[in-house]
Protein backbone atom coordinates (compact mmCIF):
# COMPACT_ATOMS: atom_id res chain seq x y z
CA UNK A 1 0.00 0.00 0.00
CA UNK A 2 0.97 3.11 -1.19
CA UNK A 3 1.00 4.72 2.63
CA UNK A 4 4.60 7.20 1.85
CA UNK A 5 2.31 9.16 -0.99
CA UNK A 6 3.07 12.61 0.34
CA UNK A 7 1.56 14.15 -2.21
CA UNK A 8 -1.64 12.80 -1.15
CA UNK A 9 -1.58 14.51 2.16
CA UNK A 10 -4.13 16.80 3.29
CA UNK A 11 -5.55 18.75 6.50
CA UNK A 12 -8.79 19.82 8.03
CA UNK A 13 -8.35 21.98 10.72
CA UNK A 14 -6.19 19.87 13.10
CA UNK A 15 -6.64 16.39 11.52
CA UNK A 16 -4.00 15.59 9.18
CA UNK A 17 -4.96 13.10 6.95
CA UNK A 18 -2.41 10.79 4.87
CA UNK A 19 -4.21 10.90 1.53
CA UNK A 20 -8.07 12.27 0.91
CA UNK A 21 -10.36 9.60 1.26
CA UNK A 22 -12.72 8.55 3.87
CA UNK A 23 -15.62 6.34 4.46
CA UNK A 24 -18.74 7.55 4.98
CA UNK A 25 -20.75 7.02 8.15
CA UNK A 26 -22.53 3.94 8.04
CA UNK A 27 -21.50 2.25 5.46
CA UNK A 28 -18.48 1.04 7.40
CA UNK A 29 -19.59 -0.09 10.27
CA UNK A 30 -17.08 0.78 13.14
CA UNK A 31 -13.99 0.57 10.67
CA UNK A 32 -13.13 -3.00 11.58
CA UNK A 33 -16.16 -4.48 9.94
CA UNK A 34 -13.67 -4.23 6.98
CA UNK A 35 -10.53 -5.50 8.28
CA UNK A 36 -10.75 -9.14 6.27
CA UNK A 37 -10.82 -7.25 2.96
CA UNK A 38 -8.84 -4.21 3.28
CA UNK A 39 -5.81 -1.90 5.30
CA UNK A 40 -7.62 0.60 7.40
CA UNK A 41 -3.93 2.24 8.12
CA UNK A 42 -4.13 3.28 4.10
CA UNK A 43 -7.19 5.59 5.16
CA UNK A 44 -7.40 9.26 5.72
CA UNK A 45 -9.92 8.49 8.01
CA UNK A 46 -13.17 6.68 8.48
CA UNK A 47 -16.61 8.41 9.90
CA UNK A 48 -18.16 5.77 12.01
CA UNK A 49 -21.81 5.30 11.95
CA UNK A 50 -24.22 7.64 13.54
CA UNK A 51 -24.14 8.20 17.41
CA UNK A 52 -27.28 9.45 19.29
CA UNK A 53 -28.19 10.04 22.96
CA UNK A 54 -29.82 6.90 23.85
CA UNK A 55 -30.33 3.26 22.75
CA UNK A 56 -31.92 3.22 19.06
CA UNK A 57 -33.22 0.42 17.50
CA UNK A 58 -34.20 2.45 14.32
CA UNK A 59 -36.96 1.64 11.62
CA UNK A 60 -39.01 -1.25 10.50
CA UNK A 61 -38.01 -3.66 7.89
CA UNK A 62 -37.66 -2.97 4.95
CA UNK A 63 -35.23 -0.41 5.11
CA UNK A 64 -33.49 -0.77 1.94
CA UNK A 65 -34.64 -0.51 -2.07
CA UNK A 66 -32.51 -0.96 -4.94
CA UNK A 67 -32.96 1.98 -7.42
CA UNK A 68 -31.26 2.61 -10.78
CA UNK A 69 -27.55 3.24 -10.23
CA UNK A 70 -28.50 3.62 -6.64
CA UNK A 71 -30.25 2.67 -3.15
CA UNK A 72 -32.64 4.07 -0.71
CA UNK A 73 -32.02 3.45 3.07
CA UNK A 74 -34.47 4.03 6.11
CA UNK A 75 -32.53 2.77 8.42
CA UNK A 76 -33.03 5.16 11.24
CA UNK A 77 -30.07 5.84 13.28
CA UNK A 78 -29.99 2.54 14.44
CA UNK A 79 -27.42 2.81 17.49
CA UNK A 80 -26.70 1.81 21.20
CA UNK A 81 -26.19 5.20 21.90
CA UNK A 82 -23.82 7.13 22.98
CA UNK A 83 -22.53 5.66 26.61
CA UNK A 84 -22.06 2.07 25.02
CA UNK A 85 -20.31 4.07 22.19
CA UNK A 86 -17.18 5.31 24.56
CA UNK A 87 -17.47 2.40 26.87
CA UNK A 88 -17.83 -0.35 24.37
CA UNK A 89 -17.12 0.52 21.28
CA UNK A 90 -14.40 3.12 21.58
CA UNK A 91 -11.84 0.71 23.07
CA UNK A 92 -12.56 -2.03 19.69
CA UNK A 93 -11.59 1.16 17.68
CA UNK A 94 -9.48 3.39 19.43
CA UNK A 95 -6.40 1.91 18.06
CA UNK A 96 -6.89 2.10 14.79
CA UNK A 97 -4.06 3.71 12.95
CA UNK A 98 -5.92 6.35 11.03
CA UNK A 99 -8.23 9.90 12.14
CA UNK A 100 -11.33 8.44 14.06
CA UNK A 101 -14.32 10.22 13.13
CA UNK A 102 -17.36 10.06 15.05
CA UNK A 103 -20.82 10.97 13.18
CA UNK A 104 -23.00 12.78 16.19
CA UNK A 105 -26.76 12.81 15.65
CA UNK A 106 -29.73 13.76 17.76
CA UNK A 107 -33.60 14.74 18.09
CA UNK A 108 -33.17 17.96 19.90
CA UNK A 109 -29.93 20.63 20.42
CA UNK A 110 -29.61 19.20 23.92
CA UNK A 111 -29.10 15.95 22.70
CA UNK A 112 -26.58 16.81 20.12
CA UNK A 113 -24.59 18.72 22.83
CA UNK A 114 -25.00 15.70 25.33
CA UNK A 115 -23.27 13.38 22.51
CA UNK A 116 -20.30 15.89 21.11
CA UNK A 117 -19.65 16.73 24.75
CA UNK A 118 -18.95 12.68 25.95
CA UNK A 119 -17.13 12.35 22.49
CA UNK A 120 -14.63 15.11 23.41
CA UNK A 121 -13.62 13.52 26.07
CA UNK A 122 -12.31 10.71 23.98
CA UNK A 123 -8.01 11.22 23.20
CA UNK A 124 -8.12 8.90 19.97
CA UNK A 125 -11.10 10.39 18.20
CA UNK A 126 -9.54 13.78 16.59
CA UNK A 127 -13.33 15.19 15.26
CA UNK A 128 -17.04 14.83 14.58
CA UNK A 129 -19.20 14.52 11.65
CA UNK A 130 -22.10 15.91 12.82
CA UNK A 131 -25.24 14.69 11.42
CA UNK A 132 -28.00 17.63 10.66
CA UNK A 133 -29.19 15.79 7.85
CA UNK A 134 -30.59 12.45 8.53
CA UNK A 135 -33.85 12.10 6.58
CA UNK A 136 -35.11 8.90 8.20
CA UNK A 137 -35.89 10.38 11.66
CA UNK A 138 -39.43 11.75 12.60
CA UNK A 139 -37.39 14.49 14.95
CA UNK A 140 -34.56 16.22 14.50
CA UNK A 141 -31.94 15.10 11.88
CA UNK A 142 -32.68 17.02 8.67
CA UNK A 143 -34.98 18.98 10.48
CA UNK A 144 -31.66 20.79 11.61
CA UNK A 145 -29.83 21.27 8.22
CA UNK A 146 -32.78 22.54 6.71
CA UNK A 147 -33.35 26.04 8.27
CA UNK A 148 -30.28 27.87 8.34
CA UNK A 149 -31.53 29.13 11.85
CA UNK A 150 -31.88 25.65 13.18
CA UNK A 151 -28.41 24.95 11.78
CA UNK A 152 -26.57 27.70 13.33
CA UNK A 153 -28.38 26.88 16.81
CA UNK A 154 -27.24 23.47 16.55
CA UNK A 155 -23.64 24.51 15.47
CA UNK A 156 -23.13 26.89 17.71
CA UNK A 157 -24.33 25.15 21.23
CA UNK A 158 -22.06 21.79 20.27
CA UNK A 159 -19.32 24.22 19.36
CA UNK A 160 -19.17 25.54 22.66
CA UNK A 161 -18.58 22.39 24.63
CA UNK A 162 -16.65 20.60 21.57
CA UNK A 163 -12.76 21.62 20.76
CA UNK A 164 -11.63 19.02 18.37
CA UNK A 165 -12.06 19.34 14.95
CA UNK A 166 -16.44 19.74 14.15
CA UNK A 167 -17.19 18.63 10.25
CA UNK A 168 -21.05 19.61 9.94
CA UNK A 169 -22.68 17.07 7.23
CA UNK A 170 -25.24 19.12 5.03
CA UNK A 171 -28.06 17.93 3.37
CA UNK A 172 -28.76 18.28 -0.11
CA UNK A 173 -32.62 18.17 0.76
CA UNK A 174 -32.43 22.81 0.76
CA UNK A 175 -33.10 25.16 -1.76
CA UNK A 176 -29.88 27.21 -1.15
CA UNK A 177 -27.12 24.68 0.11
CA UNK A 178 -24.86 27.43 0.11
CA UNK A 179 -27.02 29.25 2.94
CA UNK A 180 -26.79 26.42 5.10
CA UNK A 181 -23.33 25.94 4.91
CA UNK A 182 -22.41 29.90 5.70
CA UNK A 183 -24.74 28.98 8.82
CA UNK A 184 -22.56 26.31 10.27
CA UNK A 185 -19.40 28.59 8.64
CA UNK A 186 -20.68 31.48 11.02
CA UNK A 187 -21.09 29.28 14.23
CA UNK A 188 -17.62 27.93 14.03
CA UNK A 189 -17.58 24.61 11.88
CA UNK A 190 -14.30 23.74 10.87
CA UNK A 191 -15.39 21.98 8.40
CA UNK A 192 -18.35 21.02 5.58
CA UNK A 193 -19.17 17.33 4.38
CA UNK A 194 -21.79 17.01 1.41
CA UNK A 195 -24.12 15.93 0.83
CA UNK A 196 -26.30 13.81 2.62
CA UNK A 197 -28.60 11.23 0.82
CA UNK A 198 -31.44 12.80 -0.85
CA UNK A 199 -34.79 11.85 -0.45
CA UNK A 200 -36.43 9.87 -2.55
CA UNK A 201 -38.73 6.82 -2.56
CA UNK A 202 -39.35 3.88 -4.37
CA UNK A 203 -42.84 1.89 -5.68
CA UNK A 204 -43.83 -1.88 -6.01
CA UNK A 205 -46.35 -1.70 -8.36
CA UNK A 206 -47.43 -5.69 -7.87
CA UNK A 207 -48.73 -5.15 -4.06
CA UNK A 208 -48.72 -1.45 -5.25
CA UNK A 209 -47.57 -0.10 -1.69
CA UNK A 210 -44.15 2.07 -0.99
CA UNK A 211 -41.16 -0.37 -0.76
CA UNK A 212 -40.13 1.24 2.13
CA UNK A 213 -41.71 0.67 6.03
CA UNK A 214 -41.17 4.39 5.75
CA UNK A 215 -42.67 5.47 2.07
CA UNK A 216 -39.35 7.94 1.86
CA UNK A 217 -36.10 6.94 2.58
CA UNK A 218 -32.41 8.88 1.84
CA UNK A 219 -31.04 7.86 -1.86
CA UNK A 220 -27.34 7.07 -2.47
CA UNK A 221 -24.83 5.68 -4.76
CA UNK A 222 -23.88 6.95 -8.41
CA UNK A 223 -27.32 8.58 -8.76
CA UNK A 224 -26.87 11.20 -6.77
CA UNK A 225 -23.13 12.29 -7.88
CA UNK A 226 -23.86 15.11 -10.17
CA UNK A 227 -26.07 16.32 -7.21
CA UNK A 228 -23.49 15.94 -5.15
CA UNK A 229 -20.95 17.61 -7.23
CA UNK A 230 -23.25 20.28 -7.85
CA UNK A 231 -23.56 21.66 -3.66
CA UNK A 232 -19.49 21.19 -3.15
CA UNK A 233 -19.09 23.30 -6.20
CA UNK A 234 -21.26 25.71 -5.21
CA UNK A 235 -20.16 25.51 -1.33
CA UNK A 236 -16.01 26.03 -2.62
CA UNK A 237 -17.18 29.09 -4.29
CA UNK A 238 -19.07 30.71 -1.44
CA UNK A 239 -16.84 29.44 1.86
CA UNK A 240 -13.77 29.32 2.84
CA UNK A 241 -14.17 26.16 4.86
CA UNK A 242 -12.33 22.92 3.93
CA UNK A 243 -14.99 20.82 2.24
CA UNK A 244 -15.52 16.86 2.52
CA UNK A 245 -16.90 15.78 -0.87
CA UNK A 246 -19.58 12.87 -0.41
CA UNK A 247 -22.24 11.07 -3.36
CA UNK A 248 -21.84 8.03 -5.75
CA UNK A 249 -18.03 8.20 -5.69
CA UNK A 250 -17.49 4.34 -7.19
CA UNK A 251 -13.58 5.02 -8.22
CA UNK A 252 -10.86 6.96 -7.97
CA UNK A 253 -12.08 9.29 -11.27
CA UNK A 254 -15.61 10.12 -9.15
CA UNK A 255 -12.86 10.96 -6.26
CA UNK A 256 -10.44 13.34 -8.13
CA UNK A 257 -14.10 15.01 -9.80
CA UNK A 258 -14.69 16.30 -6.35
CA UNK A 259 -11.56 17.59 -5.46
CA UNK A 260 -11.51 19.64 -8.64
CA UNK A 261 -14.72 21.02 -7.97
CA UNK A 262 -13.34 22.03 -4.29
CA UNK A 263 -13.54 19.41 -2.27
CA UNK A 264 -10.28 18.74 0.51
CA UNK A 265 -11.28 14.92 0.95
CA UNK A 266 -13.92 12.86 -0.10
CA UNK A 267 -16.15 10.09 1.82
CA UNK A 268 -16.56 6.52 -0.11
CA UNK A 269 -19.82 6.00 0.98
CA UNK A 270 -22.91 3.16 -0.91
CA UNK A 271 -19.54 1.55 -2.90
CA UNK A 272 -18.50 0.05 0.28
CA UNK A 273 -21.13 -2.61 -0.14
CA UNK A 274 -20.29 -3.59 -3.43
CA UNK A 275 -16.73 -3.29 -3.14
CA UNK A 276 -15.52 -3.74 0.63
CA UNK A 277 -11.76 -2.73 -0.43
CA UNK A 278 -13.09 0.27 -2.62
CA UNK A 279 -11.84 3.13 -0.37
CA UNK A 280 -8.25 1.24 -0.43
CA UNK A 281 -8.04 1.11 -4.32
CA UNK A 282 -9.57 4.59 -4.94
CA UNK A 283 -6.21 5.63 -2.27
CA UNK A 284 -4.09 4.10 -4.71
CA UNK A 285 -6.11 5.44 -7.96
CA UNK A 286 -5.44 9.20 -6.94
CA UNK A 287 -1.71 7.70 -6.55
CA UNK A 288 -1.42 6.86 -10.37
CA UNK A 289 -3.58 9.70 -11.54
CA UNK A 290 -1.13 12.24 -10.17
CA UNK A 291 1.44 9.68 -11.42
CA UNK A 292 -0.19 10.04 -15.04
CA UNK A 293 -0.24 13.92 -14.70
CA UNK A 294 2.66 14.29 -13.31
CA UNK A 295 1.38 16.63 -10.42
CA UNK A 296 3.04 17.11 -7.35
CA UNK A 297 0.76 17.62 -4.91
CA UNK A 298 -3.43 17.04 -4.76
CA UNK A 299 -3.65 20.90 -3.46
CA UNK A 300 -2.68 21.97 -7.09
CA UNK A 301 -5.91 20.57 -8.45
CA UNK A 302 -7.75 21.18 -5.75
CA UNK A 303 -11.00 23.53 -6.80
CA UNK A 304 -10.01 24.36 -10.47
CA UNK A 305 -13.16 24.16 -11.70
CA UNK B 1 -12.32 -14.48 8.09
CA UNK B 2 -14.28 -13.35 4.99
CA UNK B 3 -12.81 -12.86 1.38
CA UNK B 4 -14.01 -10.90 -1.58
CA UNK B 5 -12.47 -13.12 -4.63
CA UNK B 6 -13.27 -14.22 -8.14
CA UNK B 7 -14.31 -17.61 -9.01
CA UNK B 8 -14.43 -19.29 -12.35
CA UNK B 9 -17.91 -20.77 -13.80
CA UNK B 10 -17.28 -24.80 -14.13
CA UNK B 11 -21.25 -25.58 -15.00
CA UNK B 12 -24.36 -23.71 -15.24
CA UNK B 13 -27.23 -26.65 -15.18
CA UNK B 14 -30.62 -25.90 -15.94
CA UNK B 15 -33.40 -26.82 -13.63
CA UNK B 16 -36.07 -25.33 -14.85
CA UNK B 17 -36.94 -22.42 -16.96
CA UNK B 18 -36.45 -20.12 -13.62
CA UNK B 19 -34.16 -22.21 -11.70
CA UNK B 20 -30.46 -22.89 -11.83
CA UNK B 21 -27.11 -23.98 -10.22
CA UNK B 22 -24.29 -22.37 -10.59
CA UNK B 23 -21.09 -24.73 -10.06
CA UNK B 24 -18.46 -21.81 -9.08
CA UNK B 25 -14.12 -23.09 -8.89
CA UNK B 26 -12.25 -21.14 -6.86
CA UNK B 27 -8.23 -21.05 -8.03
CA UNK B 28 -7.27 -21.15 -4.04
CA UNK B 29 -8.36 -23.67 -1.21
CA UNK B 30 -11.65 -22.77 -0.20
CA UNK B 31 -11.91 -21.69 3.43
CA UNK B 32 -13.90 -23.36 6.39
CA UNK B 33 -17.58 -23.09 5.17
CA UNK B 34 -20.64 -23.77 7.42
CA UNK B 35 -23.82 -26.07 6.18
CA UNK B 36 -26.64 -22.39 5.73
CA UNK B 37 -24.20 -19.59 5.29
CA UNK B 38 -24.46 -17.52 1.86
CA UNK B 39 -22.09 -15.55 -0.32
CA UNK B 40 -22.60 -11.94 -2.10
CA UNK B 41 -22.09 -12.47 -5.86
CA UNK B 42 -21.26 -9.31 -8.00
CA UNK B 43 -23.63 -9.42 -11.45
CA UNK B 44 -21.91 -7.33 -13.88
CA UNK B 45 -23.27 -6.72 -17.33
CA UNK B 46 -26.51 -5.28 -16.58
CA UNK B 47 -26.89 -1.48 -16.10
CA UNK B 48 -29.79 -1.77 -13.70
CA UNK B 49 -28.71 -3.94 -11.35
CA UNK B 50 -26.64 -1.92 -8.74
CA UNK B 51 -26.26 -4.04 -5.59
CA UNK B 52 -24.92 -7.76 -5.41
CA UNK B 53 -26.78 -10.47 -4.42
CA UNK B 54 -27.17 -12.56 -1.32
CA UNK B 55 -27.45 -16.33 -2.32
CA UNK B 56 -27.52 -19.49 -0.02
CA UNK B 57 -24.15 -22.18 -0.66
CA UNK B 58 -25.95 -24.91 -1.92
CA UNK B 59 -23.03 -27.28 -2.01
CA UNK B 60 -19.37 -27.27 -0.99
CA UNK B 61 -16.92 -30.09 -2.72
CA UNK B 62 -14.12 -29.56 -0.58
CA UNK B 63 -11.93 -31.88 -2.39
CA UNK B 64 -12.00 -29.86 -5.64
CA UNK B 65 -12.45 -26.30 -4.20
CA UNK B 66 -15.75 -25.82 -5.55
CA UNK B 67 -19.15 -24.40 -4.32
CA UNK B 68 -22.80 -25.15 -5.77
CA UNK B 69 -25.09 -21.85 -5.95
CA UNK B 70 -28.62 -22.24 -6.58
CA UNK B 71 -30.81 -19.55 -7.93
CA UNK B 72 -34.32 -18.94 -8.92
CA UNK B 73 -34.59 -16.02 -10.80
CA UNK B 74 -36.78 -13.68 -9.44
CA UNK B 75 -35.45 -10.29 -10.91
CA UNK B 76 -32.98 -9.06 -13.18
CA UNK B 77 -29.95 -9.50 -10.92
CA UNK B 78 -30.30 -13.43 -11.04
CA UNK B 79 -31.83 -13.35 -14.92
CA UNK B 80 -28.76 -11.78 -15.38
CA UNK B 81 -26.45 -14.67 -13.20
CA UNK B 82 -28.33 -17.02 -15.18
CA UNK B 83 -26.37 -16.37 -18.53
CA UNK B 84 -23.53 -17.12 -17.26
CA UNK B 85 -21.33 -19.54 -18.88
CA UNK B 86 -18.04 -21.88 -18.56
CA UNK B 87 -15.05 -19.72 -18.39
CA UNK B 88 -16.99 -16.83 -16.58
CA UNK B 89 -15.19 -15.05 -13.89
CA UNK B 90 -17.70 -13.73 -11.06
CA UNK B 91 -16.92 -12.16 -7.90
CA UNK B 92 -18.17 -13.36 -4.30
CA UNK B 93 -17.84 -12.31 -0.90
CA UNK B 94 -17.83 -15.41 1.24
CA UNK B 95 -18.72 -17.44 3.74
CA UNK B 96 -21.32 -14.84 5.13
CA UNK B 97 -23.50 -15.43 8.15
CA UNK B 98 -23.83 -17.71 10.96
CA UNK B 99 -24.47 -20.98 9.38
CA UNK B 100 -26.50 -23.95 10.85
CA UNK B 101 -25.82 -24.87 14.78
CA UNK B 102 -24.97 -28.77 14.43
CA UNK B 103 -27.29 -30.83 17.54
CA UNK B 104 -28.94 -34.28 18.16
CA UNK B 105 -28.34 -37.75 16.72
CA UNK B 106 -31.19 -37.75 14.51
CA UNK B 107 -32.30 -34.54 12.91
CA UNK B 108 -35.46 -33.53 10.31
CA UNK B 109 -34.59 -31.20 7.29
CA UNK B 110 -37.65 -29.72 5.73
CA UNK B 111 -37.21 -27.64 2.55
CA UNK B 112 -39.62 -25.73 0.23
CA UNK B 113 -39.01 -25.02 -3.34
CA UNK B 114 -35.56 -23.42 -3.92
CA UNK B 115 -35.39 -22.73 -0.55
CA UNK B 116 -34.41 -25.80 -0.05
CA UNK B 117 -30.77 -24.88 -1.59
CA UNK B 118 -28.62 -24.57 1.52
CA UNK B 119 -29.71 -28.46 2.89
CA UNK B 120 -28.13 -30.27 0.29
CA UNK B 121 -24.72 -29.30 2.07
CA UNK B 122 -26.44 -29.34 5.49
CA UNK B 123 -27.37 -33.10 4.52
CA UNK B 124 -23.50 -33.46 3.69
CA UNK B 125 -22.06 -32.35 6.68
CA UNK B 126 -24.47 -34.49 8.47
CA UNK B 127 -23.52 -37.51 7.14
CA UNK B 128 -19.88 -36.52 8.11
CA UNK B 129 -20.58 -36.00 11.62
CA UNK B 130 -22.67 -39.14 11.30
CA UNK B 131 -25.84 -37.86 12.73
CA UNK B 132 -28.77 -39.54 11.03
CA UNK B 133 -30.80 -37.49 9.44
CA UNK B 134 -34.34 -37.20 6.99
CA UNK B 135 -35.09 -34.44 4.56
CA UNK B 136 -38.43 -33.91 3.22
CA UNK B 137 -38.21 -31.93 0.56
CA UNK B 138 -41.71 -29.87 -0.61
CA UNK B 139 -42.12 -28.65 -4.52
CA UNK B 140 -44.79 -28.21 -7.20
CA UNK B 141 -43.88 -30.82 -9.30
CA UNK B 142 -41.50 -33.20 -10.08
CA UNK B 143 -39.56 -31.03 -12.68
CA UNK B 144 -38.94 -28.51 -10.04
CA UNK B 145 -36.56 -31.08 -7.68
CA UNK B 146 -33.13 -30.76 -8.07
CA UNK B 147 -30.12 -32.98 -6.38
CA UNK B 148 -32.44 -35.41 -5.62
CA UNK B 149 -29.26 -38.38 -6.51
CA UNK B 150 -27.32 -36.68 -3.57
CA UNK B 151 -29.95 -36.14 -1.00
CA UNK B 152 -31.09 -39.86 -1.62
CA UNK B 153 -27.00 -40.37 -0.69
CA UNK B 154 -26.97 -38.31 1.86
CA UNK B 155 -30.09 -38.80 4.07
CA UNK B 156 -33.59 -40.86 3.77
CA UNK B 157 -35.39 -38.69 1.26
CA UNK B 158 -39.15 -37.92 1.67
CA UNK B 159 -40.80 -35.66 -1.29
CA UNK B 160 -44.18 -33.50 -1.44
CA UNK B 161 -45.55 -31.92 -4.56
CA UNK B 162 -48.39 -29.94 -5.30
CA UNK B 163 -49.61 -31.79 -8.04
CA UNK B 164 -48.37 -35.61 -6.64
CA UNK B 165 -45.92 -36.04 -9.66
CA UNK B 166 -43.56 -37.48 -7.42
CA UNK B 167 -44.06 -38.90 -3.38
CA UNK B 168 -46.70 -37.45 -1.15
CA UNK B 169 -49.36 -35.03 -2.68
CA UNK B 170 -49.57 -32.21 -0.95
CA UNK B 171 -47.58 -29.67 1.50
CA UNK B 172 -44.58 -30.70 3.69
CA UNK B 173 -47.05 -30.01 6.42
CA UNK B 174 -49.11 -32.74 6.03
CA UNK B 175 -46.19 -35.63 5.62
CA UNK B 176 -46.29 -38.49 8.21
CA UNK B 177 -42.32 -37.74 8.96
CA UNK B 178 -43.28 -35.12 11.09
CA UNK B 179 -44.95 -37.35 13.47
CA UNK B 180 -41.43 -38.79 14.52
CA UNK B 181 -39.43 -37.58 17.02
CA UNK B 182 -36.28 -35.71 16.29
CA UNK B 183 -33.73 -33.95 18.43
CA UNK B 184 -33.75 -30.52 15.54
CA UNK B 185 -35.42 -29.16 12.71
CA UNK B 186 -33.71 -27.55 10.14
CA UNK B 187 -36.36 -25.67 7.95
CA UNK B 188 -35.78 -23.66 5.15
CA UNK B 189 -38.12 -22.38 2.35
CA UNK B 190 -41.26 -19.91 1.89
CA UNK B 191 -41.95 -17.96 5.29
CA UNK B 192 -45.56 -19.47 5.76
CA UNK B 193 -44.41 -22.85 5.58
CA UNK B 194 -41.28 -22.01 8.29
CA UNK B 195 -43.93 -20.59 10.26
CA UNK B 196 -45.83 -23.24 10.12
CA UNK B 197 -42.97 -25.51 10.44
CA UNK B 198 -41.81 -23.78 13.59
CA UNK B 199 -45.43 -23.93 15.38
CA UNK B 200 -45.35 -27.73 14.73
CA UNK B 201 -41.33 -27.87 16.13
CA UNK B 202 -43.06 -25.58 18.75
CA UNK B 203 -45.92 -28.42 19.94
CA UNK B 204 -43.62 -31.48 20.19
CA UNK B 205 -41.08 -29.51 21.94
CA UNK B 206 -38.28 -29.91 19.37
CA UNK B 207 -35.60 -26.87 18.88
CA UNK B 208 -36.82 -25.87 15.14
CA UNK B 209 -33.74 -23.50 12.75
CA UNK B 210 -34.95 -21.15 10.29
CA UNK B 211 -32.78 -19.60 7.23
CA UNK B 212 -34.60 -16.36 6.71
CA UNK B 213 -34.51 -14.46 3.19
CA UNK B 214 -34.07 -10.73 3.80
CA UNK B 215 -33.22 -7.53 1.31
CA UNK B 216 -29.69 -6.33 2.41
CA UNK B 217 -27.50 -4.07 0.71
CA UNK B 218 -23.94 -5.64 1.67
CA UNK B 219 -24.30 -8.95 3.14
CA UNK B 220 -21.65 -8.43 6.20
CA UNK B 221 -22.98 -6.34 8.64
CA UNK B 222 -22.60 -2.69 7.92
CA UNK B 223 -25.64 -1.21 6.35
CA UNK B 224 -27.88 -2.48 8.77
CA UNK B 225 -30.74 -2.43 6.05
CA UNK B 226 -31.61 -6.82 6.66
CA UNK B 227 -32.87 -6.32 10.46
CA UNK B 228 -35.25 -8.34 11.84
CA UNK B 229 -37.11 -8.71 14.91
CA UNK B 230 -35.72 -10.99 17.74
CA UNK B 231 -36.72 -11.41 21.48
CA UNK B 232 -33.84 -9.42 22.15
CA UNK B 233 -34.25 -6.62 19.50
CA UNK B 234 -33.40 -5.58 16.07
CA UNK B 235 -30.86 -7.97 14.27
CA UNK B 236 -29.24 -8.35 11.45
CA UNK B 237 -30.46 -11.49 9.13
CA UNK B 238 -26.38 -11.64 7.36
CA UNK B 239 -24.23 -11.37 10.61
CA UNK B 240 -26.58 -12.78 13.59
CA UNK B 241 -28.54 -15.01 11.02
CA UNK B 242 -29.37 -16.14 8.33
CA UNK B 243 -29.87 -19.34 10.40
CA UNK B 244 -32.54 -18.53 13.36
CA UNK B 245 -33.81 -20.83 15.82
CA UNK B 246 -37.62 -20.00 15.20
CA UNK B 247 -38.03 -19.43 19.12
CA UNK B 248 -36.01 -16.22 19.28
CA UNK B 249 -37.88 -14.73 16.06
CA UNK B 250 -41.37 -12.28 17.00
CA UNK B 251 -42.95 -13.26 14.15
CA UNK B 252 -42.75 -16.97 14.24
Amino acid sequence: MNNADKRLEVTIKDMVLRNPVMTASGTFGYGYDFEDFMSLESLGGIVVKATTGGNREGNAYPRMAETSSGMLNAVGLQNKGVDYFCNTLYNKIKDINTNMIVNVSGSSVEEYVEVAEKINELKNIPGIELNISCPNVKQGGMAFGTDPKMAAEVVKAVRKVYNKTLIVKLSPNVTSIVEIAKSAEGEGADSLSLINTLLGMAVDTEKRKPLLSTVTGGLSGPAIKPVALRCVWQVAKQTKLPLIGIGGIMNARDAIEFILVGATAIEVGTANFINPAISQEIVYGISQYLDRHNIKNIADIRGII
Amino acid sequence: MRYCKDFIVVENETITSTLFILKLQYPETLPEIKAGQFVEILVEGNKDVFLRRPISIHDVDIEKNQISLLIQIVGKGTDQLSNLKIGDTVNLIFPLGNGFTIVGNRVLLIGGGCGAAPLLYLARVLKQRQIKSDILIGCKDVNHLFSKKEYESLSNLHIATEDGSCGLKGLVTSHKILEEDFDAIYCCGPTPMMKAISKHAKEKNIPCYVSLEHKMACGFGVCLCCVVDTNLGNKRTCVTGPIFLSSELKDF
